[in-house]
């Protein structure tokens, strides 16, 4: 059997503080097939971008990141840097939130992504490789790439830099991609542009794609499974169906919750009360027991493993008490 | 689905050439002057030895002349022409500050941008360099380093850098500490560029601005370090017509004022020269209100 594309297990990241290392990622697992998009969602400071960060080593030196994070079977964590280079940009393409600041203001579009592509095909003629990323800039249905290619990314709107950005993460033709909230920079009609578009290439070229992302409209459309993360850990894992239509933990329920319904009149936004806690001050045992509206004694003395209860994955020491919040439904129509 | 898309304004992608020409049209009017005056002196240091003037090194009339028509700046106290003298003086430190800036550029921002990209040990022996060197006046600092290899404008040269480099290491670090944390610099990374093709093709080409600047503010106060070494004897060795040398003449004979004026107005209008121009780069180049 080939090992999956990408397989996570027991990923913990820290940063060193005052008191001690903090924990930024508490032990996650995840696991992905080619060709499958992965969402992960949750709140910022969840941990979720740390976590892909840790898999690239693109965390500041001083993170303490351990664990095993598996690509087609080869280990990624603690790997040697010069080998790391040829998995970054080669076999993991990534893309960035700000497709302004993720490109180098002083060179242009065209050269950005020849860069791209030479850095990892040494062999390459300049020529050539001007070509290919103008055929790139084609693929990502950028109008007039030959012109684009010598513009810099100032010249560039917000929805036609993402697709210049993906057209270079894609450049070397990765097996996986990390989208880490590749829309929330742009507005909502380009959004749902871009993120067809990236279903479009990761189906036709069979990537395995993990989408990072806070907005749970746009893994419902685009996801095969979902992971929502909380205080660094996974609170519920499943397929998106099972997630959306059965979910279990407290924290999932708040966050489908939140979203305005288009059904039905929304005169106040729901929200969760309290706000995510730090990574310097974990609470004791369940760290959403703090917010949770069902959160028992016995919530505050141990911290929940995920396990499997019904359709989903869910750490909640009370999953199996909650009935399945099934009114998810018209979540997905938001997407 | 393919959608419309509207397109921005499109422009051609090179732009370099007309650059520098919309560069000096944007300077204040005070930056066009300070370029007007240091053209006329880089210009005068290129062309003087074939302009109708007295010879520099010989007797040009009666000593101690006041201004005249014959002599605009009168004659010092070897009956040498000051005009022509200050003129020639431009041949001198020109080239001087010249050389003793992107002496100090080159060596200043190499050093700065391994401390600030590398950090660590290489930070710490780079950066304590440069308090150790900047911890000493300047100019006491370049008499005893001109003093030690001796009078000449090649030792006062190289006395110069040493005294000015350690400003661009720290210019050239602070910057490259900024722009090392953008997001390019990650994506770069994340795209598989090496340590140094990250800091040489993503860094250092955005780092440059304050250096710039500094450097054109810099020019004035390097020819004004050169005329007080050679004020004191330590830089151009008379008889050559230098600046600070010839302040350092006329000082001796103080009823003859026009022997220092000549030379002292050289070295202002260099100085104040360049402090316009380098405060109409910043204000074009150096905007912190996110233009």
């Amino acid at each position: 059997m080939t090992p999956p594309l990408l397989e996570i297990t027991g990923l913990r990241a820290a940063f060193p503080g005052l008191d001690g290392p903090a924990e930024a990622v508490r032990g996650v697992d995840f696991r992905l097939e080619a060709g499958k998009v992965l969402g992960i969602v949750g709140e910022s400071g969840s941990g979720k971008s740390v976590a892909m960060m840790a898999l690239l080593q693109l965390l500041p030196e001083q993170a303490i990141v351990s664990g095993s994070a598996r690509l087609s079977g080869q280990e990624l964590i603690g790997m040697k840097s010069a080998q790391m280079r040829h998995i970054r940009g080669r076999r993991i393409g990534c893309i960035f939130q700000d497709p302004l600041s993720a490109f180098n203001p002083v060179l242009t579009i065209g050269a950005q992504i020849v860069e791209a592509i030479r850095l990892h095909d040494r062999k390459i003629g300049r020529r050539a490789a001007w070509d290919a990323a103008e055929q790139l800039l084609v693929s990502v249905a950028i109008p007039q790439p030959s012109l684009r290619m010598g513009q810099y990314p100032h010249e560039f709107s917000g929805g036609m830099r993402q697709r210049a950005m993906i057209a270079m993460a894609l450049a070397n033709k990765p097996d996986l991609l990390i989208a880490d909230e590749p829309t929330t920079a742009l507005d909502v009609t380009v959004q749902a542009q871009i993120l067809d578009l990236l279903k479009r290439l990761v189906q036709e070229q069979g990537i395995g794609m993990v989408l990072i992302t806070h907005d749970l409209g746009v893994v419902a459309g685009m996801a095969d499974d979902i992971a929502v993360m909380y205080g660094g850990r996974v609170v519920e894992q499943g397929g998106v169906e099972a997630v959306f239509y059965e979910t279990r933990h407290p924290y999932t329920r708040g966050l489908i919750n939140a979203m305005p319904k288009l059904d039905r009149p929304t005169d106040t936004l729901v929200a969760i009360d309290g706000t995510p806690p730090s990574i310097w001050a974990r609470p004791p045992g369940c760290s959403f027991a703090p917010r949770c509206t069902f959160a028992h004694q016995q919530c505050t003395a141990s911290d929940p493993q995920l396990r499997q209860v019904g359709a989903t994955f869910t750490a909640c020491l009370r999953a199996d008490d909650l009935a399945p919040m099934p009114d998810a439904r018209d979540a997905r129509g938001v997407a | 689905m393919m959608t419309k898309v509207s397109n921005p304004p499109l422009t051609p992608g090179r732009r370099h050439l007309n650059g520098l020409a919309s560069i000096v049209r944007r300077l204040p009017l005070t930056g066009k002057i300070g370029l007007a005056i240091l053209t006329f002196w880089a210009f005068t240091a290129l062309t003087v030895q074939f302009w109708p003037l007295y010879d520099p090194w010989a007797m040009a009339g009666r000593r101690l002349q006041a201004p005249s028509l014959t002599h605009w700046l009168g004659t010092d106290a070897l009956g040498r022409d000051v005009f022509t003298r200050t003129l020639w003086g431009s041949a001198y430190t020109i080239p001087i500050a010249l050389v003793v800036v992107s002496l100090a550029v080159a060596i200043g921002s190499v050093v700065g941008a391994l401390a600030g990209y590398f950090g660590g040990w290489t930070e710490t022996i780079f950066m304590r360099a440069v308090d150790v060197t900047l911890s000493f006046p300047p100019i006491l600092l370049a008499m005893t380093v001109a003093a030690t290899l001796g009078p000449g404008l090649p030792n006062a040269a190289v006395a110069m850098v040493i005294v000015w480099w350690p400003i661009y290491a720290r210019l050239m670090r602070a910057q490259v500490l900024e722009v090392r944390t953008r997001e390019h610099v990650e994506a770069a990374i994340a795209g598989g560029a090496g340590r140094m093709r990250v800091l040489g093709v993503h860094i250092l080409p955005l780092c440059w601005t304050p250096t710039l600047i500094n450097a054109t503010m810099d020019f004035g106060q390097v020819a004004l370090l050169a005329a007080s070494l050679s004020f004191v004897g330590l830089g151009a060795v008379p008889p050559d017509p230098e600046w600070g040398s010839m302040i350092s003449e006329g000082a001796s004979k103080f009823y003859s004022w026009w022997i220092a004026f000549g030379p002292g107005m050289a070295i202002l209008s260099i100085v104040l020269a360049t402090s316009f121009v380098g405060d109409g780069l910043r204000d074009i180049f150096d905007r912190r209100d996110g233009q």
